[in-house]
């Protein structure tokens, strides 16, 4: 587990790309508080899912509005998975992994 | 103590309900009382035994272990001969009671032979060589004895004679069929069409036909010998089978005093009349007025009753059924429904025949539905004719298509044509199978079945055909998806409402209107509920960030690579050197991929990554040209009277004073415009959301509701005005009209139609409802409330407002062109 960002990097409904050992990762901030984590590219097109709109279940695909489950990865509109990443908050940091 | 269900008639209809009854979980102890000594066969098939196109156990529907299984008693071969309906018990032939809760009389029917001298012979029943065609046992004993014989009669040309003559024809050499009527089938089919049939059954079949022919006499004094018709022609033969059609077996009812005409009478919940507990389902009973002899509103019947008995819908009714016929004889196909013959002066008919060919179709047409149709001898359209006639569908305005395959894009009505692997969305790429094995996973409803697939969610032109093929695939058990009346999926209202309760709780956010009125957040509500509030609130709105689109974000059109577009106002599509020199500049500073004209009359440069957005505004020091919201976008111009010989109106000075007004405004869609400076159009004002043509004279029409893209349409003209003045009024009030009223993405194309263009008229020229005023004011409060969203460039709106998504890892790219 470590840090990745402060939770004021990312506005509150959103999401942010984050580079992690050469991979990308987005980072999104429920408007409950929590934070989750998942593969920044859009496994259908290669859209940049950070750019998505969420709400507390869901992102949107910004290219072919295609959905994922933010806590599985489990898409909701017929295309392949998307990988999700264990995250918390600890104090203002946004932690990744176990 | 479970209820006890007794059910008399162990035939089609009384053991379909006792189907439907368990297969909703209805909990009741069921006696069933039949009067043939078998199990449950399908009488239908009958025809298919007697052609020997089917054996005797392949008709068979329930054998006696199903009754076993399912705890219903059965008892075959016993005759119910009265109704106690006081005491609520049935008694047998036999001298047996038995005590019901809830009795269902399923007799069915029997075949009526008429009264002809010699049919019968007294005490003996028929007379030997003369058959009835109805039970399974009439079947055996017919093949039986024509096995033997040498020539038969069929009397009756409906549905059943023919079927029993084309039967028997594998048994016996001679068949000769003798109906009274002028025509054959003369119920379902009008004289032409019962000709061309006479002459393929004779021609095709070799079986001989007589018509006119009343039946007098059955000749022969121990086995039969003939038939004297009423002119005096003896036809010779040695067997008979009467097909003279069926009446309901209603005399039990009646002598326990039930109420019969030509059955009993129910009401819709298939209730005998004015009885609480006794029902009666099948050819047996008389709803409104019909008696049915035919499979397919026995079914209907069955399930409405089973609704109502188990509770699952204890208000279910049935309504009566249209009926369809189709006649199952090789190589003679007829199929009818509805009327045969116009009714009304106004009907519209059409009628094709090939005589040579044994061709014969007709429709009937009334306030533009299928009302009656018959197809002889070519039945290709009949799947489609079935079911614009069930369901009521709308008809092709080239109405030879009802009869004919005239060839170009058939998808239009036929869903079960088509293969599975047939693409039917083009933009998402979805199949026909891909659509269906959604459906058969459990998700029935049209948007749902769109959200799981993106099936439709696209440029929507396709969105009918999946919406048929969900319903094909469904089997007609589509499920009404509420959600399609609201204005976003995630708040249960319609938009008149959703306003009204946003005003009324002052919900000036997107989040305080899912905390008040719908529950959850919904990432797909959030944009278009953004959008509502800023037009209801203005300057008042809440602007939460993450309600908008990326490209509201950040004021640009995001790419399929994640770069964005930029494209800077250019009003009315004029430009100067000094403007071109800057775009050009700015283009080369910032190594822009490509540079490319617009359809709307502007520049666009093209792969700007979004880090960079704010200092390309920066360089530009132009206006947003608004090419990336469900916002106004551009007025389109053609060279108007300035230089053009043929213009009679100055179309780019309106153009420009159109978008200086109106630029920016969000709506329910994007707003494209245009004006032309004559009629010729070059600025294509005609297909615009609104579009304004010169005309000679100084005045200037005013187009809405105008498409040019995946859907196109020519807009209705709103009005006629005679100054550019007023153009720019009518302007903002229909497009505030449209902003207030259109449902979420709801193009004009689709919102005046749906309106109008009468009703919008009144509105926003003759102020039919007092709100012009209001409208103008709200528009003109939206217009003060502008500002230029690329001026709001030094300080990011949020943290990380402009920070880059993309990927690290190579993806596909815009090509660049050098």
């Amino acid at each position: 587990m470590r840090p990745i960002a402060s939770v004021h990097d990312i506005p509150l409904g959103e999401g942010r790309t984050f580079a992690v050992d050469g991979d990308m990762i987005a980072i999104f901030r429920l408007r409950d508080g929590s934070v989750r984590a998942t593969s920044a590219v859009c496994p259908h097109k290669g859209g940049p899912l950070a750019d998505g709109q969420i709400d507390l279940k869901q992102v949107i695909c910004p290219l072919h509005l295609n959905a994922w489950d933010l806590r599985t990865g489990c898409s909701l509109s017929g295309q392949p998975d998307v990988a999700v990443y264990p995250v918390s908050i600890d104090d203002d940091k946004i932690m990744l992994g176990d | 103590m479970r209820q006890r269900l007794v059910v008399i008639g162990n035939g089609m209809a009384g053991a379909r309900t006792v189907e439907e009854i368990l297969a909703r979980g209805g909990d009741f102890e069921i006696t069933m009382f039949g009067d043939e000594p078998y199990g449950n066969y399908n009488r239908i098939m009958l025809s298919n035994v007697l052609a020997g196109v089917e054996d005797e156990s392949g008709i068979f529907l329930n054998d006696l272990s199903w009754y076993a299984d399912n705890g219903i008693t059965l008892h075959a071969g016993t005759r119910i001969e009265r109704i106690d309906r006081f005491a609520k018990r049935v008694y047998a032939e036999d001298g047996t009671e038995t005590p019901y809760d809830k009795l269902i009389i399923a007799t069915g029917s029997r075949a009526f032979v008429p009264p002809i001298p010699g049919a019968h012979r007294p005490g003996r029943g028929y007379h030997q060589g003369v058959f009835a065609f109805r039970t399974l046992d009439d079947t055996r004993a017919m093949i039986r004895y024509a096995k033997e014989h040498e020539r038969a009669v069929v009397i009756g040309g409906g549905l059943l004679g023919l079927e029993a003559a084309r039967g028997l024809q594998n048994h016996l050499p001679h068949v000769t069929l003798v109906h009274a009527m002028g025509h054959l089938m003369n119920t379902q089919l009008n004289f032409a069409a019962g000709d061309t049939l006479r002459k393929t059954i004779e021609e095709k079949l070799g079986i001989e036909v007589v018509v006119d022919g009343m039946t007098t006499e059955i000749l022969g004094k121990h086995a039969v010998t003939g038939v004297k018709l009423a002119d005096g022609r003896v036809i010779p033969c040695d067997v008979i089978v009467v097909a003279a059609g069926i009446r309901a077996n209603s005399e039990m009812a009646a002598a326990s005093d039930l109420p019969v005409e030509r059955g009993i009478l129910v009401d819709d919940q298939m209730r005998v009349q004015d009885e609480d507990d006794i029902y009666a389902v099948g050819e047996c009973a008389q709803h409104r007025g019909e008696v049915y002899g035919l499979v397919a509103p026995l079914w209907d019947q069955a399930k409405v009753l089973a609704d109502h008995l188990t509770g699952v819908n204890p208000l279910a009714e049935y309504h009566g059924s249209q009926v369809a016929t189709k006649l199952k004889v090789a190589g003679v196909d007829v199929a009818a429904m509805g009327l045969k013959e116009p009714e009304h002066p106004d009907d519209e008919v059409l009628t094709f025949a090939e005589p040579k060919k044994g061709i014969y179709k007709n429709v009937i047409i009334r306030d533009g539905r299928l009302v009656g149709a018959t197809l002889v001898g070519d039945v290709k359209k009949v799947a489609f004719l079935m079911q614009a006639f069930d369901r009521g569908l709308a008809l092709p305005e080239e109405r030879a298509e009802l009869m004919f395959d005239l060839g170009g894009p058939a998808g239009e009505v036929k869903v079960e044509d088509m293969a599975d692997d047939e693409q039917v969305c083009n933009c998402n790429g979805v199949s026909k199978g891909t659509i269906c094995s959604t459906v058969q996973s459990g998700c029935k409803t049209v948007s749902g079945v769109m959200d799981k697939t993106r099936a439709g969610k696209g440029c929507g032109t396709c969105k009918s055909v999946v919406q048929r093929i969900v319903e094909w695939a469904a089997g007609g058990e589509v499920e009404e998806d509420p959600a399609a009346s609201y204005y976003v999926p995630g708040i249960p209202m319609p938009k008149p409402e959703l306003m009204n309760a946003i005003r009324l709780h002052e919900l000036k956010s997107v989040s305080s209107v899912f905390a008040k009125l719908g529950g959850d957040e919904d990432a797909k509500s959030k944009m278009g509920l953004a959008s509502l509030l800023k037009m209801m609130w203005g300057g008042e709105y809440v602007d939460e960030r993450d309600a908008r689109f990326i490209n509201d974000r950040v004021h640009a059109n995001i790419q399929r690579d994640g770069t964005f577009s930029v494209v800077p106002q250019m009003k009315g599509g004029v430009t100067t050197p000094a403007q071109l020199k800057r775009i050009a500049e700015v283009a080369e500073k910032h190594e822009v991929p490509m540079v490319k004209l617009t359809g709307g009359q502007r520049i666009d440069l093209l792969g700007i990554p979004k880090e960079k957005l704010p200092e390309v505004w920066a360089d530009l020091d132009m206006p947003s040209g608004y090419a990336y919201g469900k916002s106004f976008r551009t007025v389109k111009t053609c060279v108007g009277s300035d230089f053009c010989r043929f213009g009679v109106g100055d179309s780019t000075a309106l153009g420009i004073a159109l978008e200086e007004r109106y630029q920016g405004i969000e709506g329910p869609g994007k707003m494209k415009l245009a004006v032309t400076g004559c009629p010729r159009n070059c600025a294509e004002a005609y297909v615009k959301d609104l579009g304004v043509v010169a005309i000679d004279g100084g005045k200037w029409e005013i187009y809405v509701g105008g498409a040019a893209g995946a859907h196109i349409r020519k807009g209705d003209l709103l009005t006629t005005v005679s100054s550019p003045e007023e153009v720019i009024v009518l302007t903002g009030r229909f497009l505030q009209y449209y902003r207030e009223n259109a449902n979420w993405l709801e193009r004009t194309y689709a919102f005046v139609p749906r309106v109008g263009i009468d009703k919008v008229r009144a509105v926003v020229v003759d102020d039919s409802e007092g709100i012009a005023a209001d409208l103008d004011a709200a528009m003109e409060a939206s217009v003060g409330a502008y500002r230029d969203p690329w001026k709001d460039r030094d300080e990011p709106a949020t943290p990380g407002q402009f920070r880059t998504s993309l990927p690290l890892i190579v993806l596909p790219q815009v090509p660049v062109r050098a």
